[in-house]
């Protein structure tokens, strides 16, 4: 081929780049491996994750569910895992449906009008849902209330440092682990929007009809934040609360947890926001013979098209985990996700009675909860849970020190259809045993 | 009465409905083992108020074999890199290995939470670091975050990270003066809309009659001391390597600006030249186009940010570090194995965290998994395979289509439909007529700059048959353009449906089901 | 070839003013119409709304690109051409009757003077295709 158009080395394919640019050595990356050699050097690093095979009670942001074996299934089909974003219909029309079935269960679950096509994870849905909270409403000021998970947090604040957005934070309430009264004197008609999660990152729903009614008052939008989505199975959906915009990390439905993606970004807002969404939309079209199809749609706010101006830099997002949701709910269904909630809310209730029992721990926050609380123990909570680990084999939830310097004993306990009586019954007995021996001093 | 029986063609699969209307009260597809603690009304834990009260209403009800034939029907209206060639220049489009997809679903890996202690997961943190060495020899830039989700997150983070270190040198007064970024008029839309998010205000650099960055209007853009950077892409998007890079870099430098190189192009580039020794300060990396990890309909990515050491204090948090307690001199082998990897918070001049946890992990373990089975020879091979069928290509359609560049390519070439057009067959027309000949269609329109434009990129995984099967199939329809233009206006022929108005889409848009549709549509 | 009707006048970024008494109507000439393709979305002003020669007031968008439309006179909005959100095809259709975009009350109506007559503007969009 290489004489076919002229050219006697493939170093002359390079003469465009100059002389001294072009490295003049090999890489100096490993050699090739084979296929034997590849696996048993994965296998050996995977080995060194213990984390993954314990009975594990970690949450905060990442959920273990049960995956119907069908979702790895479909989303390993090379049609849909190798294709790219669909923009030639005619030959796409797989990807878009899938899309437009995603969009709706997404606007079902979270009670709202439209859905796009996918955010990278919930943290940066939540950031892009600030940006068009400040678009839609011309204002500035965003107050972001109560316990919501530290990293969002983090990275709200980064993508709004240069948009002119003044981010306010709400304290929660020591008591009940809700949002407290502070909101009340924070809010004012400079007010874009209040930032809400619930349940929250302790774990406790909260009262979103009266945050939706206080934003409204002021003119300000409710952006409501779901980390753990299989809670739309049991509670109330955001929309159906009053909230503007609604996202999520769809996570759980499905997806792996991959030690942190990818994962997928829900988003979903009313119809009269529709052209302020960041990313992708699906939309219904026919073709001359009146077949109905799909085709991605209202592409005028989007970067290759209206550039700097556009509502959002999205381009690629997270389309095949779009699809393994998809493949989830569909699979699980009205009742499997309503199955599915109501097991996590039992065994969560379980969980946190009978640690409550256990001699010397606590219970901090009074809200009510879906499948995760705090759990206060008389020890140094890191401690506590590394001799768990080392000691019974089991991960026993998420020291709240990580975010908090100051909550050293507490962490935060996760419960999921996953985990049977069984091990919640060792994690019981574990914590009770470990936290007897008064021995326990933090090692420097 | 009329019959609603929904007629099987000669696809049964042609028909398949939405879910939602296949969903039959009382069918279920999971298999949940029963509860196993006390059951008692969710009433006692959950407020009433707080509960949903619409029965997730509208939410299907199908059988496991309802899910899959609803699946395994829907996927056969696909085109897809395991059916053909998928020339879409400027994505990349090359074959995904099995392996790597077998690696990222080992129970270590796939079943490991996020927040799993450092102790509970060394592999885990030892894959990234493994992963961010290699990107670093690779670009030849050494610092490197894989936090960015894709690429536009990824140019994003750069941008900040621009103008966090302007910040950090000059103060944040005389900073303010530097909010202008430099975009040549013929760069992806994402570049300019993160340029918007970081703050900044985009002016436009023009290209020459041969494709390449205007330097006279550079440097006179550069007069001022605004500018903050230039976003370039190299090999840029008509897919010329711009030969100017140093002096390009040298300008912007002079100017005070630094330099952002959009990665796109790499697969180009890869153990032939990098961007670091080109000047380029920071760059961004899809590992989803020159690594190979699948693009799935559009995503998941990954868009490592890779930068130099000046800038590498502004990089996302954590980083994840390498500490290694026997001396470096020590053998490699006792080195390795007291190596323990952290992640490290302490960046106080960091841009802040972009992204939940670490990044799209799965990604990064396939990414690591391509650069090993290729090996350092098989990197720049297939890079040398990329750019020789990208020629190929030039060279074999430079008779039928006009080629508005004179230069050689690297791994994409874009053409025109100049030719066409006189007999009024356009852009569109030949992409749609592409697909009756089994070809997926080139990118099409982009670069805005070239009118009509097709931008081919065939990548190295295509062989010389198929090379030639391409040739052919657009030799064919230049001749039916001449022939038979409604042919190809009317194309595509064999697809499940045909051009959708996508005019009435937009106008009154119909973003997901409702049940009031069933009644109406359903019927083909 | 694009239709353009003697009584109007027009600007050079291919919008047309109707002038009655000191109110001005607006809206994008047949040229303008056609080389946008289909038109899906019309963003208008709002009642009351000041505008300066050549500030943009809104902007049109078909399946694939967007433009800015520019109000060629000053002054302040009278009403702005609702319906066009329900059938944003009339720009196409009819875009100098039912596709008028905003009636503006000319603070300054000495301006339309210096706008491009009929015969001015085909001229100027045949140089422009050339």
């Amino acid at each position: 081929m290489l004489r076919q158009i002229g050219l006697n080395s493939a170093e002359e394919l390079f003469e465009s780049i100059p002389k001294e640019l072009r490295l003049a050595r090999n890489l100096n990356t490993p050699a090739a491996l084979s296929e034997i050699e590849l696996l048993a050097g994965f296998e050996r690093l995977a080995a060194r994750n213990p984390g993954a095979g314990r009975s594990s009670f970690l949450g905060a942001g990442a959920y273990q569910h049960y995956i119907p074996t069908v979702v790895d299934h479909i989303v390993s089909r090379s049609e849909f895992f190798t294709a790219y974003t669909p923009y030639q219909p005619e030959i796409s029309q797989g990807t878009l449906q899938v899309i437009f079935e995603f969009q709706t269960l997404v606007c079902q679950l979270t009670g709202m009008e439209v859905a796009n096509a996918s955010m990278y994870d919930g943290s940066t849905a939540l950031a892009e849902a600030v940006l068009m909270a400040e678009r839609v409403t011309r204002k500035s000021k965003v107050i972001a209330c109560g316990a919501i998970h530290p990293e969002y947090l983090e990275v709200v604040n980064t993508y709004v440092q240069h948009a002119g957005i003044e981010l306010i934070h709400a304290d929660f309430d020591r008591g009940t682990g809700q949002i407290s009264g502070a909101l009340a004197e924070l809010l004012d008609d400079k007010t874009a929007a209040i930032v809400v999660q619930s349940p929250n990152f302790f774990g406790c729903i909260e009262d979103l009809t009266s945050l939706a009614e206080q934003a409204h008052a002021v003119g300000a939008l409710l952006i409501v934040a779901v980390t753990e989505a299989i809670s739309l199975g049991l509670l109330k959906s955001p929309g159906a609360c009053g909230a503007d915009i609604v996202v999520a990390e769809g996570q759980s439905f499905g997806v792996p947890l991959s030690f942190g993606g990818p994962y997928v970004g829900l988003f979903a807002t009313r119809e009269k926001h529709a052209r302020q969404i960041p990313g992708r939309l699906v939309g219904e079209a026919y073709d001359k013979q009146g077949r109905r199809g799909f085709v991605l749609t209202l592409a005028t706010r989007e970067q290759h098209i209206r550039r700097e101006k556009a509502t959002s830099n999205i381009c690629t997002n997270e389309g095949l985990i779009a699809l393994a949701a998809t493949v989830y709910l569909e699979t699980m269904g009205r009742r499997g996700l309503q199955e599915v909630a109501r097991q996590c809310a039992l065994k969560t209730a379980y969980a946190a009675k009978r640690i409550s029992e256990i001699n010397g721990f606590s219970i901090p926050f009074s809200g009510p909860r879906f499948n995760e609380f705090v759990v206060r123990a008389p020890v140094k909570a890191a401690e506590l849970l590394g001799r768990l680990a080392s000691e019974k084999n089991i991960t026993g939830g998420l020291a709240l020190s990580r975010y908090f310097a100051d909550r050293p004993n507490d962490f935060l306990v996760c419960v999921t259809e996953i985990n049977s009586r069984a091990e919640i019954d060792v994690l019981v007995d574990g914590l009770s045993g470990i936290s007897k021996h008064k021995d326990t001093k933090t090692p420097s | 009465m009329k019959s609603n029986i929904t007629k099987v063609t000669s696809h049964i699969s042609h028909n398949e409905a939405l879910i939602f209307e296949r969903s039959q009260t009382g069918r279920i597809g999971y298999r949940l083992p029963p509860l196993d603690v006390d059951e008692f009304p969710i009433d006692d834990l959950i407020p009433k108020e707080f509960q949903c009260d619409n029965d997730l209403e509208g939410l299907p009800e199908v059988s496991e074999v309802d899910v899959i034939r609803h699946f395994t029907r829907m996927s056969t209206w696909n085109y897809s890199i395991d059916l053909g060639m998928y020339p879409l220049g400027s994505c990349t489009m090359k074959y995904n290995s099995r392996l790597n997809e077998k690696v990222a679903r080992i129970p270590g890996f796939a079943n490991l939470h996020p927040l799993a202690s450092e102790n509970d997961a060394q592999g885990a943190l030892q894959v990234i670091y493994e992963l961010q060495e290699h990107l670093a020899e690779i670009t030849g830039l050494p610092g490197i975050s894989l936090q960015p989700a894709a690429g536009a997150h990824g140019e994003m983070t750069g941008v900040m990270i621009i103008r966090a270190f302007i910040d950090a040198r000059d103060g944040q007064a005389a900073s303010a003066q530097r909010r202008t970024m430099l975009i040549p008029d013929s760069a992806h839309g994402t570049n300019p809309a993160s340029a918007h998010l970081s703050g900044f205000s985009v002016k436009t650099i023009r290209s020459t009659p041969e494709g390449l960055t205007d330097l006279a209007h550079l440097r006179e853009l550069c007069v001022g001391g605004h500018v903050a950077g230039l976003m370039l892409t190299n090999p840029n998007t008509l897919g010329l390597f711009e030969k100017n890079i140093q002096e390009i870099c040298r300008i912007v430098h002079d100017a005070g600006g630094l330099v952002y190189m959009d990665g796109a192009n790499m697969n180009a580039l890869v153990g032939v030249a990098r961007p670091g020794d080109m000047g380029v300060d920071v760059i961004h990396l899809n590992l989803h186009k020159t690594f190979s990890t699948p693009h799935g309909g559009g995503g998941p990515g990954c868009g490592p940010c890779c930068c130099t050491k000046e800038l590498e204090p502004f990089l996302p948090v954590p980083r994840i570090v390498r500490s290694r307690s026997v001396s470096e001199g020590a053998p490699s082998e006792a080195a390795a194995k007291s190596d323990t990897y952290k992640l490290d918070f302490n960046y106080p001049q960091s841009i802040g965290r972009v992204k939940a946890f670490f990044g799209n992990y799965g990604m990064m373990l396939r990414a690591l998994a391509y650069i090993q089975t290729h090996g350092n020879d098989g990197l720049r091979e297939a890079t040398e395979a990329a750019v020789l069928n990208a020629r190929y290509i030039a060279q074999g359609l430079a008779g039928d289509y006009e080629k508005p560049f004179d230069a050689d390519p690297m791994h994409e070439v874009v053409f025109t439909d100049k030719r066409q057009t006189r007999k009024g067959v356009h852009t569109l027309d030949i992409a749609k007529r592409l697909i009756d000949y089994g070809f997926h269609p080139m990118t099409i329109y982009f670069p805005l700059i070239v009118s009509g434009a097709m931008l081919i990129e065939p990548t190295e995984s295509v062989g010389h048959q198929e090379l030639d099967q391409f040739i052919e199939a657009m030799s064919s329809i230049a001749r039916e353009a001449i022939e038979d233009p409604e042919l190809v206006l009317n194309a595509p022929h064999s697809t499940r449906i045909g051009r959708l108005d996508e005019a009435a889409a937009a106008r009154k848009p119909v973003l997901r089901w409702k049940p009031k549709q069933a009644a109406t549509t359903a019927q083909t | 070839m694009a239709n353009v009707p003697e009584d109007l006048h027009y600007s050079k970024d291919h919008e047309w003013v109707r002038v009655d008494g000191d109110v001005a109507t607006v809206g994008i000439t047949d040229y303008a119409q056609n080389s946008l393709g289909d038109v899906v979305y019309v963003e208008l002003p709002k009642a009351d709304e000041q505008f300066n020669a050549n500030e943009s007031f809104g902007s049109v968008e078909s399946v694939k690109a967007v433009s800015e439309v520019f109000s060629p006179v000053s002054g302040a909005v009278v009403e702005a051409h609702e319906s066009l959100g329900d059938d944003p095809e009339k720009v196409n259709t009819d875009p100098y009757g039912e596709g008028w975009m905003i009636r503006i009350k000319m603070s300054n109506p000495g301006e339309v003077d210096s706008l491009l007559t009929a015969a001015e503007y085909e001229d100027f969009t045949k140089a422009e295709t050339e």
